[in-house]
């Protein structure tokens, strides 16, 4: 399998006029959580789709733990485990019922399906809900009983396509553990977001996507590089203050200040952050500079975007 | 990791797999019904609704051609149109679970992709009999007293085999429409199909131009043909079609199955475009 779990190229996918994948590649390693980042629209799901078998590829290339797509679908679907955007669990059975009846697609028969629900449950933490229906479960709830009705037969590759999207900072947080244990487990995650910083916790490796084409791939530090990490921000009540704050933040970036007039703020790159706020926040303080606001910013997606696309995400755009 | 041995190569053929899948399918369906029971008491309020609103409030007005008693004439009607109207199930929970992304994890699976439609269909005929079963009991319990015999089974055969031809209208329906509400909007166009029909009604009855397209509806043969089978009184016409009930009984699910299953078949290879 040459240690890539999967590899596309040059993916084509149209939609009448639109292109929905427009010479897309993407290489995962074995054993890996690769993120696949980019904004609403940009062809994520698209991607996962045509790498789980489930549409049909119009050009370009791809395999999943070393087998065809196009050719081989049965047996890569007998490989890798879907957690759609949606959570595709049956609403009206119970948690149980769902996994032993996916263990039974499965064909691992009646009583092994058994043992492995009863496992999965137990793993999910999901044991206490087990026998409720699922319509009565949380989002978080849902999105781990899918995640386990996608690991029932320990695939070596997981699709997960945003599975936090909608999801409260909590579950989002429970959904975020059950991927790391996976990994601990050894599948190969290739996870979709929109979220830099989702990526960045999870993922060894980021490919950013746009209009269909991967325009960056590259360790989440790196790509926090080209957006320079994080970035000390101070707003300021008066324009005239602006040349003192410059001076100041100079002092701690190990980068240029940027000063932006018409929103009377002042920012810059810094690696130690929090010696950074500190140290800036005193030193105007002392000076007695008038500051309206002061704090760390983390680079978003949209910073991201910015730098690689030389656009903002089209969200952005339209607002 | 797993204390489950999960390996699933096989001896078993494709044909074996197959039709665990199916069958997997239908015990699905099946549970469904086992936790949610009133969902047969819904879709069996309507037609019994329907006997006992035309049974006894119209009752008394109502007249059947040739004579005899107008809740006999009545009740092989109900079975039929709660067959007619079953491929609306059929419809909501295939939209359902086309929308939800359930089908879409049943085609990331490795079984076999024809059991989710065929188990949905093998579901919808064993629910189809339930509701014959309940429906028959009320009937008798209001004073319908059909004939006994080969003739009764050959018109339970029948009232499946129509609701057999509407599984494919209901696949179709249910891959077409683009949400589960929208799916309820069919009763709208199913209760005027069923009402142009010779259910509740005799063709002859009705303005010339209104009772040909009723004795034409695919639904009237079925309900002649049975009332004829039941041995309950029918008042039939003496168009072609009504001459020939029985016959048209069996061909009408013929050809909505070769026009359907098709369409249906086709639209679900559509989801992997
Ligand atoms: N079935 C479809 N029919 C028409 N257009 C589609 C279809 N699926 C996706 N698209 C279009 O392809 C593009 C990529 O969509 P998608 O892969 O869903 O993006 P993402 O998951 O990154 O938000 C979008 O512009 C979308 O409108
Ligand atoms: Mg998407």
């Amino acid at each position: 399998m040459d240690g890539y779990a999967v590899r596309a190229e040059a993916l084509e996918k149209r939609y009448g006029e639109k292109r929905a994948l427009d010479g897309f590649d993407l290489v995962v390693r074995e054993g890996t959580v690769h993120g696949l980042l980019g904004p609403n629209g940009a062809g994520k799901t698209t991607a996962v789709r045509i790498l789980s078998t489930l549409i049909r590829l119009d050009g370009g290339r791809a395999t999943v733990a070393g087998l065809d797509v196009a050719r081989q679908p049965r047996e890569v679907r007998a490989r890798i485990g879907l957690t759609g955007q949606y959570a595709a669990v049956d609403e009206v059975l119970t948690g149980r019922q769902n996994l032993e009846m996916f263990g039974r697609l499965f064909h691992l028969g009646g009583r092994r399906a058994r043992l492995r629900a009863a496992e999965l449950l137990e793993q999910f933490d999901l044991t206490d809900a087990a026998d409720r229906g699922v319509g009565k479960y949380s989002g978080g709830m849902r999105r781990r009983l899918d995640l386990a009705a996608s690991m029932i037969l320990a695939p070596a590759v997981l699709f997960l396509d945003e599975p936090t999207t909608g999801l409260d900072p909590r579950s989002r947080g429970e959904v975020w553990d059950s991927v790391r244990a996976l990994v601990a487990g050894g599948t190969t995650v290739l996870l979709t977001t929109q979220y830099l910083e989702e990526a960045d916790k999870l993922a060894s490796r980021i490919t950013v996507i746009d209009q269909g084409r991967a325009i960056a791939d590259d360790t989440p530090d790196g790509l926090k590089g080209l957006v320079g990490g994080d970035r000390i921000e101070v707003v300021v009540a008066e324009r005239s203050e602006i040349p003192r704050v410059v001076k100041v933040v100079a002092r701690v970036t190990d980068g240029e200040p940027e000063a932006d007039e018409t929103e009377l703020r002042v920012h810059a790159p810094v690696a130690d952050r929090v010696a950074a706020l500190t140290e800036v926040a005193r030193t105007l303080q002392d000076e007695g500079v008038r500051v309206e606001d002061i704090g760390l910013r983390r680079p978003s997606l949209d910073d991201v975007f910015l730098r690689l696309t030389g656009h903002r995400t089209e969200k952005e755009a339209a607002a | 990791m797993s204390a489950v041995d999960l390996s699933t190569t096989s001896a078993r053929s494709g044909t074996y797999w197959a039709l665990a899948d199916c069958w997997n399918i239908v015990r699905r369906g099946l549970t469904h019904y086992q936790r949610q029971p009133v969902n047969i008491a819904w879709q069996l309020g309507f037609p019994i609704l329907s006997v006992l609103l035309y049974g006894y409030v119209f009752g008394s007005a109502m007249k059947v051609p040739g004579g005899g008693n107008y809740t006999d004439f009545l009740m092989p009607g109900m079975f039929v149109m709660t067959m007619a109207f079953g491929f609306i199930n059929t419809a909501t929970v295939v939209v359902y679970d086309s929308t939800k992304g359930v089908i879409d994890r049943f085609r990331s699976m490795p079984m076999a992709s024809s059991a989710v439609v065929a188990g949905r269909g093998v579901t919808d005929l064993i629910v189809a009999c339930a509701e014959l079963a309940i429906m028959m009991l009320t009937a008798l319990a209001m004073g319908w007293r059909p004939d006994g015999g080969l003739g009764f089974l050959a018109a339970f055969g029948l009232l499946l085999w129509l609701r057999f031809a509407l599984i494919w209208i209901g696949v179709w329906l249910g891959l077409l429409v683009p949400n589960p509400e929208a799916a309820g909007g069919l009763f709208a166009v199913a209760f005027p199909l069923t009402m142009i029909s010779s259910i509740f009604v005799a063709p002859q009855l009705m303005p010339d131009w209104l009772g040909w397209i009723a004795a034409w509806n695919p639904i009237s043969s079925t309900a002649a043909a049975t009332r004829d089978l039941f041995g309950t009184p029918g008042g039939t016409g003496d168009s072609w079609v009504e001459q020939h009930a029985l016959l048209m009984a069996g061909v009408w699910p013929v050809i909505l199955t070769a026009l359907f299953l098709p369409l249906a078949v086709r639209r679900f290879r559509k989801l992997s475009r």
